[in-house]
């Protein structure tokens, strides 16, 4: 197993586990990449507590930064960490215990 | 946290190796307990699929088949884009008990990182539907 998998995903559900930093990882997603600004415009959060999050979520490899002008970064979502925190939550998805049971329910049919 | 590689259940079912094996390696045996409809090639390399109601689909590459005691397919982890190719490796073997059988099921390969997806992920342009777009607009542009 690399053992960077484990960080990431880490730093993933870390991230997550914040409502204001999934509101502006949401923003991201749904509406692409935004400065600072921006995001306080459309979120019940301020700018200066964004902008936190935001340096944040880019030291984690979350979002990345465009170079720009300081208040003129755009932040754009970086998914590669969320695939790896995805392989984490499709092994606690897979379900074989329902699927094992399905299996004898048919075969004692 | 343990960040899990692989899964694995021993089943012991009341049923002989033969019959299991028809549930896990035909098409009607499959589309009785996993999906609700499926089709398979049974042969190392053959592809199989499985379709259900909610309209998801779970598409399987034959890896194993050595009647009627191990059957391996691998198949696409769970909400990665389409395109990635790590995938993880099922595999099912069937064991005589008395008149039973008992079915080991290992699936592993969770915590597989692709090098090269690895890298391109994250050294490469961030990419996505940024690049994709970018490269519609440079098609526009051309036309």
């Amino acid at each position: 197993m690399p053992p960077d998998s484990e960080v990431i995903a880490e730093q993933v559900f870390v991230a997550l586990a914040d409502p204001s930093r999934r509101a502006v990882l949401a923003a991201l997603a749904s509406g692409g990449p935004a400065t600072a600004t921006d995001l306080a415009s459309r979120l019940p959060i301020t700018r200066q507590a964004i902008a936190k999050h935001l340096g944040l979520l880019a030291e984690a490899g979350l979002v990345t930064a465009e170079p720009g002008e300081r208040r003129r970064i755009r932040y754009r979502l970086h998914s590669a960490p969320m695939q790896v925190a995805q392989q984490f939550l499709a092994a606690l998805a897979r379900d074989w215990d329902g699927r094992l049971d399905a299996l004898r329910d048919h075969l004692d049919k | 946290m343990g960040f899990p590689d692989r899964i694995e259940r021993v089943v012991d079912i009341a049923h002989p190796p033969a019959k299991v094996w028809g549930a896990l390696t035909t098409a009607e045996g499959l589309s009785s307990w996993f999906g609700n409809e499926a089709t398979i090639d049974l042969r190392p390399g053959g592809s199989a699929r499985m379709t259900w109601t909610s309209g998801d689909t779970a598409e399987m590459r034959v890896e194993r088949v050595e009647e009627p005691t191990a059957f391996a397919f691998t198949w696409h982890i769970y909400g990665l884009p389409d395109d990635d190719p790590r995938r993880t490796y099922v595999e099912f073997t069937l064991e005589p008990v008395g008149t039973g059988t008992r079915l080991t099921v290992v699936e592993s390969g969770f915590a597989q990182l692709a090098d090269d997806a690895y890298h391109k992920a994250y050294d490469g342009n961030t990419g996505g539907w940024a690049s994709e777009l970018g490269e519609l607009v440079d098609y526009l542009d051309a036309a």
